[in-house]
């Protein structure tokens, strides 16, 4: 057993990131100066990063009502709910984008709305922001509804009867216990959000500088036939998502 | 869990049919070529079959031009490859030697039976009145192009407006600089794609100028017919050549160099041409086919990427390689 998983670990995850690193190690310092240091790449960290945790402490925040909904509430449509909340893991992300991008363009029924108030979604950043909470959303309600239903309501009741308020007994009670299961919910959200592509390319304006993600930077050195520029960036990319991963994990382990 | 085992069966069918090996030695080609052309050659391919004297399984691969030339570089083993730009081609040469030097020169009309150009579309009654490249830069207007580094069509959109400039500003290339850098500030979206571009002006209302393939900018006036866009001419534009190439390395492999050769030949005839000028794109052989067919392309002044640029390895390192005029020209 522990043979098969080492060696399916080894071939889909190990060998591409060694391909990666090996053909990043042969590069010269100042080919990763020349990639690392434009206004334009340091831009779009900015916004791969800041957007992917930007938007999965959203789910966060919101996913946590809606996975204790699922999970201790009964009410008609619920399964028809449940099935819904995974739509984004299968749905082609094109097709998010598109169907985001229809609803909050200026002439969608939200954009329309909005653009009245000066709230620019389409094509700006907070498109970005959008896309990547729809695509990130169900990995946080999928880790803490099982949590949550597992949780022994026994110790709530108890918390009840020596006279704690609901919201105590949710901060000191129930919060604590489902702390790893938000953080992991949160660093999936998170990572997922890195790697969108295909959504966020719709719905961003995609300018350099402005509304850019890294991903799509990458893409642009490989349509540049610049594969030392796409793989530096992919490289760099990789290191610190590694980085955030570790401390969220470590954050994780760490007792309250 | 019922339900999930439910859901399984759909995706073992898949993988079953995906299986299902077709052992017949029906000679087979594949075309590789770019995103918008997949209608055109679905009518060629079956016009060709139709013609060719035995069965031939004809296959065709769409995406975009740059990516589909790497895709042919790693290994997808494309019989032929009709791509929007001969520097995806280049490439195929260059970098990998799956075909000689001078493909170009190996088919008549430098290997582009159908060409286009870069027009304008705008929505109806051209509110903004836009008529020319310079029209672009004017105070309010909004441009649609997509990214000429992710987009092969886009690149011709670029290097027509420098083509107007260079002649406005009598090659002072500071100047032309200063345009293009004027340009792309009024550019809110740079979509990756043509198609996407088109969606973004077409359905989403979005800006008021849409440089594009002239090929592209018909289809959306038939396909869009209620929201009323018409297509403007400017002064100067460019020869957008998608060209064709047989790729040696591959038919050798495959035994299919006559095949290969058959197929591309056919795009020069009569035939071919008509169904090329049905899905706009202009024919390389115009007197060839009926007159009605025709009407929908404008006389205009073109010029090409071999007089003007020097060609497209020239034209690629100086403006679209990575931190070449293309990059600085996005900085702000």
């Amino acid at each position: 057993m522990f043979g098969i998983g080492m060696a399916y670990m080894g071939m889909l995850i190990l060998l591409p990131m060694a391909a990666l690193a090996i053909r990043t190690a042969q590069l010269s310092p100042q080919e990763f100066r020349r990639v690392l240091t434009s206004a334009e790449t340091i831009a779009a960290f900015k916004v791969s990063f800041g957007q992917a945790f930007l938007a999965a402490l959203f789910n966060t925040i919101v996913g946590l009502p809606v996975a204790w909904t699922l999970a201790r509430y009964k009410f008609p449509g619920r399964k028809f709910l449940e099935l819904w909340i995974d739509l984004p893991f299968a749905l082609p992300t094109a097709v998010a984008g598109i169907a985001i991008c229809g609803l909050y363009s200026p002439r969608g029924w939200i954009g329309a709305c909005l653009e009245p108030l000066g709230v620019k979604v389409a094509y700006s950043v907070n498109g970005i922001f959008v896309a990547l909470v729809f695509v990130g959303i169900p990995f946080v309600i999928r880790t803490l509804q099982p949590i949550i239903e597992n949780l022994d309501t026994a110790e709530e009741e108890a918390a009840a009867c020596l006279g704690a308020s609901r919201f105590y007994t949710f901060r000191r009670v129930i919060l604590p216990s489902l702390r790893p299961a938000i953080l992991t919910g949160f660093s999936m959200a998170f990572a997922r959000g890195l790697g969108e592509y295909g959504s966020v390319i719709f719905i961003a304006g995609n300018i350099p500088g402005e509304s850019e993600i890294l991903p799509l930077r990458i893409v642009h050195a490989l349509e540049s036939y610049d594969y030392d520029g796409a793989a530096i960036l992919a490289t760099a990319m990789l290191l610190v998502s590694f980085i955030m991963l570790a401390a969220i994990n470590a954050l994780q382990r760490k007792r309250p | 869990m019922k339900t999930r085992l439910l859901a399984t069966i759909p995706l073992l069918l898949v993988f079953l049919v995906s299986c299902s090996d077709s052992t017949d030695k029906t000679p087979t080609l594949l075309n590789v070529s770019y995103d918008p052309t997949r209608e055109l050659y679905k009518e060629i391919n079956q016009a060709f079959a139709a013609q060719y004297g035995q069965p031939v399984h004809l296959e065709q691969s769409h995406g975009g031009s740059g990516k589909q030339a790497r895709a042919v570089i790693d290994g997808l083993e494309a019989d032929v490859v009709t791509l929007a730009l001969g520097y995806d081609i280049d490439i195929l040469s260059t970098q990998a030697k799956l075909l000689p030097a001078d493909w170009q020169e190996r088919l008549p009309e430098h290997s582009t039976p159908y060409y286009s150009t870069v027009v304008f579309l705008v929505r109806k009654g051209n509110p903004k009145g836009i008529h020319d490249w310079g029209d672009l830069v004017k105070e309010g207007v909004e441009v649609i192009t997509p990214n000429p580094k992710t987009s092969g069509g886009a690149r011709w959109n670029y290097l027509a407006a420098w083509a107007w400039a260079d002649r406005q500003f009598n090659h002072d290339e500071a100047n032309v600089i200063d345009y293009m850098k004027q340009l792309f500030r009024h550019v809110p979206v740079l979509d990756t794609g043509a198609r996407g571009a088109t969606l973004t002006f077409a359905q989403r209302a979005k800006g008021d100028v849409l440089l594009a393939w002239e090929n592209e900018a018909l289809l959306a006036l038939r396909d869009y017919p209620k929201e009323e866009f018409e297509i403007v001419c400017p002064s100067i534009s460019i020869l957008a050549e998608p060209s064709v190439a047989i790729v040696d390395a591959n038919v050798e492999k495959h035994g299919t160099q006559q095949l290969a050769k058959d197929y591309l030949d056919f795009l020069y005839t009569p035939a071919a041409q008509a169904i090329c000028a049905k899905h706009f794109y202009r024919a390389s052989r115009p007197q060839t086919i009926d007159a009605s067919l025709l009407v929908p392309f404008k006389e205009l002044t073109l010029v090409n990427i071999r007089d003007e640029f020097g060609g497209w390895a020239k034209a690629h390192a100086k403006h679209f390689a990575s931190d070449a005029l293309f990059d600085q020209i996005m900085k702000r």
